[in-house]
């Protein structure tokens, strides 16, 4: 029994486009609804949103295509200026017809213009008599364009007086896109996010030729099972399930296990996977070096991931400055004097403290601190004498763009600089035990 | 250039005619500083020729360094896309999303040697596998917007660069008509490789070192200042399009890879395909040069413990830079030839001695000023003294034959020193350091061997086992044959003795051990007491036990390593005319690389009467020498009463203030981060 029916179309195309677009059939019935026939007027616009691959892009470019309806389909994080936008659905209304594309580009800065171009398009391409589709993605982008585009692209039928309907996908929702000023309201469709059960329909409708589709069926119920928990991003399953079916074939190729023995495939990936989960999944080891690995059966030793290489090398007195740093931004300035100073006398951490110091400086996050500060720390840490060269200057200058300290507050002229130390406590601690300083000692926090 | 207005800012300059016709060679600028005139034009060609030596001898270093890594990225970059050009069809590449291939490059925190390293990269790259090559920099890239323009920019022009002669319809598109959009990229790059498949057999040659269908490559130069948002828009446009033409993203790190994670968050970095590169640590890389430029008699200059000190001590307490390191040397090349009128000798042997026989009567003057040659003057017989104190032509004999001298001995230096360093790098611990540079300062300062560290590397080496002696022999031999010395040949037989020496120890103790294991055997049944006794026993017999025969042979190897040292190693200012070769004026280099503008601000501003006793000179100087009030310690009332307007006008201008402590006067305000 088809679901989706409509008498605009012949069911064979109907039929078709179902079965490409599988746990999405209610949503391509509700679109076919409001679109209606060739010629009736559709909705002037409509708002699709819901998470990352939840199938907004692709259901739309296959219901277009598909049902073979005049349509052009724009990325908004591709064209990044309103002009580029404009010109970039002109281009393709242009282009509709033919194949070739043609190279010369209409200048078009305002939308007034795009306006009048737009309708001269649709008399040149003979599409007056049924509805354009013009297709937004990333619709987000608009927001950040001129307060005009996006009010204007919601009443594009109403300015242009022609049957064309504007779709916007976006990840985020409707509320967030509303201008202060108001604008015409679209009609707002939800794509749910898929279950574990439509996963699995889905990733197992792609099988590779060589083998079953219960045999598949059967890996990416393993997949998911170790996935679903952190992934349920559809593209990046399907990439993993393409990653590592070699190795789940593996037992097969050997002929050491049958493409039934399930129970024997299972204990041969599921360690495989949960590795996978580790590495390649956060790309910490790419996925051409993964497979190279599976190929050579090589141990993953090997191959260190990203996070292995945190250690950075620094200059002596670099290291010095960041780990001043990083005890004036999480010192309070008054325990300056207990830390540095020689004869700093009895000060007890209870009634030294204040009420608002009483949380911890590390939940809290590096406070700025002035240059005169720092440099007064680095004086009292480092042993032997050191003089405030350029060369000590330039190193504060060269850690901010190592993006180690970062600068606070604007550039003003007549205040000293005022930065801040950016490092986590792990990562100090190692610079610190490289230059035999206890820093531990010397903070606050752990006093 | 001075202005008369208080306030900073831009002020415009007309170039003098006067001035601009007078165009000065640096020749003339070499001249006129130095405080001796003789033979300043030789002097300079000398420099200028050493300069050139020294720099490409560098170049070439790098680029051996560099060749590996290099290496690797032409084998990521070949790799990167033939897989999916060669399987398109296979089910995995079908399903696999596409990733944008990336190459981590982590260069370390050497920002300032980068650029080279990057030069080089896209000169290797543009050679052997694509012309398509564009460098990005943070600083031009605020706006994904500035970033597509610069890289079309880069890319188009790189295509005219190619191939000039038809490239010329392209020009003529105005760069600020083209839509900087991606599809603009894609149609440019489909009619540019079309270009050059059909091209005229005659120009296949340029088409041919480059790959069928060359990857466009994007160089982002420093990955941690870009913003986070740029990033991120560039890799989701791109990798839509990844199917349509070969992209390669290189990213150049300076901390570690760690910062592609902090920057891209994972729905981005899921698009790439990162792989890790990682360039040689700059430490090594200034081990290298040292070893390469430093410690060999291919340059006729020398530093002084003091001024390579200076040197080291910036690398590696300041900013890690190697460049910076070789324009240190390149300073001390200079400044020795400019201030040392007898530097003029500072060249190879033979041209030297050349330059021995022409020297004017002054610099022969200057020769017996030279404190080393005044030492070695009064070690000599009194008719002789009086000869090369009064007689040129005797003096100048006596120095070419110094001259050889120094020229053996620096022959003799280098080799022995590695020897020494093959002996001191592998003592726990490291009593003489690790690196030979350090090995070099310590044998350069003073008598090495009288140093307490010279002494407890002797006691360890005196323990270390065969096999490594052996290896270390070994070693040392190897150094001694391939260096040029002339006096090795009797150490390297001596050294080679001690070998054999060793091997038939070795046999012995095959032997013996042969006797002993029946022995062995015996002691296994004994019990527990008897065991104990027999050990007992021998603990006693070996503390009373003379020492075995590789005991004595290791105390005569470093013995007689210790007597090479003494003979070889003597610190080269003990050695008559080292003043020639060795440049030793640590004080102008530190003056020169290691300025201290925030102290000299300090004093000037701290003091008040120094700075109106400045402000006088300044102010006097620039009206003409007649007023004479500035050699007088009464400042002139005009100039103080100017002084403490303009302090006030400075003052509420916000660029001075007055500090709160009693003792300062003034603090400027826009120190800033100088």
């Amino acid at each position: 029994m088809p679901i989706l029916e409509h008498p605009a179309y012949p069911p064979a195309t109907l039929l078709c486009l179902e079965s490409l677009v599988p746990c999405r059939e209610s949503q391509v019935s509700m679109l076919l609804s409001i679109f209606g026939e060739r010629q009736q007027l559709s909705f002037p616009s409509i708002f699709i949103y819901g998470h990352t691959s939840s199938g907004k892009t692709y259901v739309m470019k296959t219901l277009l295509n598909t049902l073979q309806l005049p349509h052009v389909f724009v990325n908004c994080v591709e064209c990044f200026t309103s002009r580029l936008l404009l010109e970039e659905i002109l281009i393709q209304l242009q282009n509709h017809s033919s194949e070739t594309r043609r190279a010369s580009p209409v200048p078009c800065d305002t939308f007034n213009d795009f306006v009048r171009l737009f309708k001269q398009a649709l008399v040149s391409q003979n599409l007056q008599d049924q509805t354009v589709y013009v297709v937004l993605d990333r619709a987000e982008q608009l927001r950040e364009m001129e307060a005009n585009i996006l009010p204007a692209f919601l009443r594009l039928q109403e300015l242009t007086d022609r049957n064309v309907t504007v779709i916007l996908l976006s990840e985020i929702v409707w509320e967030m896109f509303r201008p202060n000023t108001g604008c015409f309201e679209p009609f707002i469709l939800y794509f749910p996010d898929y279950s574990i059960g439509h996963l699995q329909k889905i990733l197992s409708q792609n099988h590779p030729p060589e083998y079953s589709a219960d045999f598949y069926s059967a890996y990416i119920n393993i997949l998911l099972g170790v996935f679903y928990m952190v992934c349920r991003d559809l593209k990046e399953l399907q990439h993993l399930a393409a990653l590592n079916f070699s190795k789940y074939c593996e037992p097969v190729v050997r002929k050491e296990a049958k493409e039934r023995d399930t129970r024997k495939l299972w204990k041969n990936i599921e360690p495989h996977l949960k590795k996978a989960m580790q590495t390649v999944y956060l790309r910490e080891i790419s996925s051409s070096q993964w497979e190279r690995l599976q190929c050579e059966e090589g141990e993953l030793g090997q191959i260190k991931g990203l996070s292995a290489h945190a250690h950075v090398e620094l200059p002596y007195y670099s290291k010095f400055l960041l780990i001043a740093a990083y005890l004036a931004s999480y010192n309070p300035v008054r325990t300056d004097k207990r830390f540095f100073l020689k004869h700093h006398g009895k000060i007890k951490k209870t009634n030294f403290m204040k009420k608002h110091e009483k949380t911890s400086n590390h939940l809290l996050g590096p406070k700025p601190f002035p240059l005169d500060r720092l440099l007064a720390i680095l004086y009292s840490i480092v042993d032997n004498r050191v003089a405030p060269t350029a060369n000590i200057f330039s190193q504060i200058t060269s850690l901010v763009t190592l993006q180690l300290l970062s600068v606070v507050g604007n550039n003003d002229q007549l205040d000293g600089p005022r930065y801040k130390c950016t490092v986590s406590l792990d990562f100090i601690r190692a610079i610190a035990r490289t230059v035999n300083f206890d820093i531990i000692k010397y903070l606050y926090d752990f006093l | 250039m001075s202005t008369r207005s208080l306030s900073k800012g831009c002020f415009v300059f007309k170039p003098s005619p006067k001035k601009r016709k007078v165009s000065r060679t640096t020749a003339y600028y070499f001249r006129e500083g130095s405080s001796d005139l003789e033979d300043s034009e030789l002097r300079f060609a000398t420099c200028q020729s050493l300069q050139k030596q020294v720099k490409s001898e560098t170049e070439q270093i790098e680029e051996e360094l560099n060749e590996q890594l290099f290496d690797n990225l032409v084998s990521f970059l070949r790799r990167s896309h033939s897989a999916f050009q060669e399987k398109k069809t296979e089910w995995t590449c079908r399903t696999k999303s596409r990733e944008i291939p990336t190459a981590a490059l982590v260069l370390g925190v050497n920002v300032t040697d980068h650029d080279f390293t990057f030069r080089s990269l896209s000169e290797v790259l543009q050679n052997n596998v694509t012309p398509y090559i564009a460098l990005l920099e943070a600083k031009d890239c605020p706006g994904i917007k500035n970033l597509m323009q610069k890289l079309l920019g880069q890319l188009m022009n790189c295509c005219i660069d190619v191939d000039s002669s038809e490239e010329e319809d392209y020009e003529h598109v105005s760069r600020s008509r083209v839509r900087c959009s991606m599809t603009t990229l894609i149609n440019w790059y489909e009619s540019a490789t079309k270009r050059t498949d059909s091209e005229t057999p005659g120009k296949k040659r340029t088409s041919s070192r480059h790959w069928q269908s060359p990857p466009v490559v994007v160089i982002f130069k420093d990955m941690e200042s870009f913003t986070t948002k740029v990033l991120q828009d560039f890799v989701v446009i791109s990798s839509q399009h990844i199917g349509e033409f070969p992209l390669v993203l290189i990213f150049g790190i300076a901390t570690s890879p760690m910062i592609i994670h902090s920057l891209l968050p994972h729905s981005v970095s899921s698009l790439l395909c990162i792989e890790l590169f990682q360039s040689l640590s700059c430490k090594d890389h200034l081990s290298t040069i040292i070893d390469k430029i430093l410690l060999t008699t291919q340059f006729p200059l020398k530093l002084s413990e003091k001024v390579l000190q200076v040197l080291i001590n910036i690398f590696l307490y300041h900013d890690f830079s190697v460049q910076n390191f070789i324009k240190g040397f390149q300073l001390c090349i200079v400044e020795h030839f400019h201030s040392n009128p007898l530097s003029v000798l500072c060249c190879q042997l033979e041209e030297a001695k050349r330059r021995v026989n022409s020297l004017s009567h002054n610099q022969c003057e200057n020769v017996r000023r030279l404190p080393s040659f005044r030492r070695y003057v009064e070690s000599q017989v009194s008719e002789k003294q009086i000869a090369l104190l009064t007689v040129d032509s005797s003096l100048k004999e006596a120095v070419q034959k110094l001259l050889e001298d120094l020229n053996v001995y620096h022959e003799n230096y280098f080799p022995i020193l590695r020897c020494l360093h093959v002996f001191t790098s592998s003592l726990p611990k490291y009593p003489l350091g690790k690196q030979i540079r350090e090995l070099h300062c310590a044998c350069l300062e003073n008598r090495v061997w009288e140093t307490e560290e010279y002494e407890s590397s002797l006691q360890l080496a005196r323990m270390l086992n065969k096999s490594d002696l052996v290896t270390m022999l070994q070693k040392c031999v190897e150094i001694l044959v391939s260096s040029p010395g002339r006096e090795f040949d009797e150490i390297v037989e001596k050294l080679k003795e001690f070998l054999t020496q060793f091997q038939k120890l070795e046999e012995a103790y095959q032997e013996r051990d042969e006797s002993i294991s029946p022995q062995k055997e015996l002691q296994k049944k004994t019990n527990l007491y008897h065991l104990q006794k027999t050990l007992l026993e021998l603990k006693e017999s070996r503390r009373s036990k003379k020492l075995t025969k590789f005991e004595m042979l290791r105390f005569e190897v470093v013995d007689y390593i210790d007597s090479l040292v003494r003979h070889y190693l003597v610190p080269a200012d003990h050695k008559t005319l080292h003043e020639i070769v060795y440049f030793n004026t640590a004080s102008v280099l530190r003056e020169h690389l290691n300025a201290a503008p925030r102290i000299a601000l300090h004093t000037a501003l701290n003091n008040p009467y120094s700075y109106l006793k400045a402000f006088s000179t300044v102010v006097t100087a620039a009206e003409g020498p007649t007023a004479d009030a500035a050699s007088s310690d009464q400042v002139d009332d005009v100039i103080h009463a100017r002084f403490i307007r303009a302090v006030s006008e400075l003052e509420l201008l916000g660029f001075i203030k007055p500090s709160k402590q009693k003792t300062d006067h003034v603090a400027r305000l826009t120190w800033g981060g100088c």
